[in-house]
């Protein structure tokens, strides 16, 4: 079975600073993939490569084995591509549902309609509030953003990607600043995402998300330390290397 | 109650020309030719982000080509129109392709580059252009065999182009296209990895917004029946991307009230004052100090604040 994201030697660099550094991973159709690493680990880098903020000096990108590293971002987002952001971008002075109707456009032609109101569909709204009640949003969903809580903003931004129907889910830290009872509920949410949706997760952390997923990538200065299921990588001894710094 | 207001807003307009004399009848026609102008400029500024330089590129291309065509093709008005309205909206899209490569700063360079070439272009292509001493000679179009040479009924022409204009602009903007061109404006990388071409959303914008530059030009040179090179200078541009912030960026009455601020300010006070460029500077550090995003959010941020008292 084609792998859902597969990376194979890829290579991005900053001013001569290696971000990603040779990196090459497969993650399989449905699975739950976590990637850890300390600050400054190359996680991030590594989403943006894989949605087509930033261009690889090197290396290829296949998403359901088609190889997209030459397709602009949007172009990834009709293939299935969907990422939540570690630094919350929504858009603040919109309502939760705009939000969620920007997200529903995204991928339907009616995007390009210039005469007829927005307002005026529904459906779209509607629909909007029906994804917004998944993340237990439904009530705020005529507030602006910017007057609801930072922890009901990381549901938004989940409200937003699941509004894509992903077929692959980047989630970027989507635990940062979070207070444990906050957590535990988005934790529900990702746990709650459909089987076939394929999820890669970045955390800080190593302890907060381990249970989320099956397979465990750890990455340092831009490389793939380890990999293997959670026990193994929890077990190795360069995993604990990583993180104490013995 | 809003319809309301807005259809008596238009009765009077439309009453205007009855009481008031040809000075302000003129003025008018002036604004509204400004008005248009400025909120096709405000598209690209106020929906899209886009802060250009070089809009007078529109009105003067337009207002050339439709001068040119009547004067040296022999067309007429009927025919003359819709190909300066096509050609120039052709240009916009090559500009547009060409400035878009940047954004910020840099498109803003770009635009203002590519006007300053047709400005150039107009003093020195003589053959076409006559250069400095402009194109006259030109008349008024007759819809319908209705003349156009009286103020009044000039009036009642841009008075009905304005109209037609806004309420398009207004639909553009409140479609799911403008809904997807204000998101590229807040948070581009968020709308591309959402599905949304963000290129092709500004680009789209840029040609619409040349296009309504181009009716402003045809308004333009059917008013003051002469073009010269200076239509198609910075301190046009300028003079629009001022109207759009004074009046306020983003929001439909902006950019009309911006232009009757500009030019009721350049017409009626410039015949007391001679230094009237300076009271438009005064003007408009007054409304960027006390209302920074326009006067027409501000006055409706103060109209909220009376109703809470």
């Amino acid at each position: 079975m084609t792998p859902a994201l597969e990376l194979d030697g890829l290579r991005k660099a900053f001013g001569g600073l290696p971000a990603t550094n040779d990196v090459s991973l497969q993650v399989a159709a449905g699975e739950r993939r976590l990637i850890i690493g300390p600050n400054g680990a190359g996680k991030t880098t590594l989403f943006n490569l894989i949605t087509g903020d930033l261009r690889p000096d090197a290396g290829a990108i296949r998403l359901f084995g088609e190889e997209v590293s030459r397709l602009k971002a949007h172009e990834r987002a009709h293939r299935g591509l969907a990422r939540t952001y570690q630094i919350i971008t929504l858009f603040p002075k919109d309502s939760l549902e705009h939000n969620v109707v920007l997200s529903l456009l995204g991928l339907l032609k009616s995007r390009w309609d210039a005469l007829r109101p927005l307002a005026s569909q529904a459906g779209l709204y509607e629909e909007a509030r029906r994804i917004l009640g998944l993340v237990g949003l439904e009530e705020r969903a005529a507030l602006p953003i910017a007057q609801v809580s930072y922890g009901e903003k990381r549901r938004v931004e989940i409200a937003m990607a699941l509004a894509q129907r992903p077929r692959l889910l980047l989630l970027d830290e989507p635990l940062a600043g979070l207070s444990p009872e906050e957590r535990s509920g988005i934790k529900v949410l990702i746990q709650g995402i459909p089987p076939d949706v394929t999820v890669v997760m970045i955390e800080h952390d190593m302890d907060t998300a381990l249970d989320l997923a099956e397979r465990v990538t750890v990455l340092h200065y831009g490389k793939v330390i380890v990999e293997g299921t959670r026990g193994e990588v929890v077990a190795d001894p360069r995993t604990r290397e990583v993180y104490l710094g013995t | 109650m809003k319809r309301f207001a807005w259809t008596l807003f238009v009765l009077m307009l439309v009453a205007f020309p009855l009481f008031a004399g040809d000075f302000y009848v003129n003025l008018a026609s002036q604004i509204f030719i400004a008005a248009v102008f400025a909120a096709s400029l405000n598209l690209l500024v106020g929906y899209g982000g886009l802060v250009s330089l070089g809009h007078a590129a529109w009105v003067g291309l337009a207002a050339y080509t439709s001068a040119w065509l009547y004067l040296r093709m022999g067309l007429g008005h009927a025919a003359a129109a819709p190909l300066a309205l096509l050609l120039t909206t052709v240009i916009a899209g090559i500009f547009g392709w060409i400035a878009l490569h940047a954004s910020g700063l840099g498109f803003l360079m770009i635009t203002l580059a590519l006007s300053q070439v047709l400005w150039g272009t107009a003093y020195r292509w003589s053959s076409v252009t006559n250069g400095d001493n402009g194109l006259s000679g030109l008349t008024r179009p007759a819809p319908f065999g209705l003349s156009l040479d009286k103020p009044a009924a000039f009036y009642y022409f841009a008075l009905l182009v304005v109209i037609v204009a806004l309420w398009l602009i207004a639909k553009f903007v409140a479609s799911p296209f403008g809904a997807a061109l204000r998101g590229t404006r807040d948070e581009p990388r968020r709308m591309a990895a959402l599905g949304h071409d963000v290129w092709r959303v500004r680009w789209i914008t840029f040609v619409y917004s040349g296009f309504w530059g181009a009716v402003a030009g045809l308004l333009f040179v059917y008013y003051h029946k002469y073009i010269h090179p200076t239509t198609l200078s910075l301190t046009v541009s300028a003079e629009a991307l001022l109207s759009v912030i004074a009046g306020g960026a983003g929001t439909l009455a902006g950019p009309v009230v911006g232009a009757a601020i500009v030019l009721t300010l350049k017409n009626y006070v410039s015949a007391y004052l001679e230094r009237w460029n300076m009271l438009l500077g005064l003007v408009f550090v007054l409304i960027v100090i006390f209302m920074p995003d326009g006067v027409v959010p501000g006055v409706r941020r103060w109209w909220a604040r009376l109703g809470r008292k």
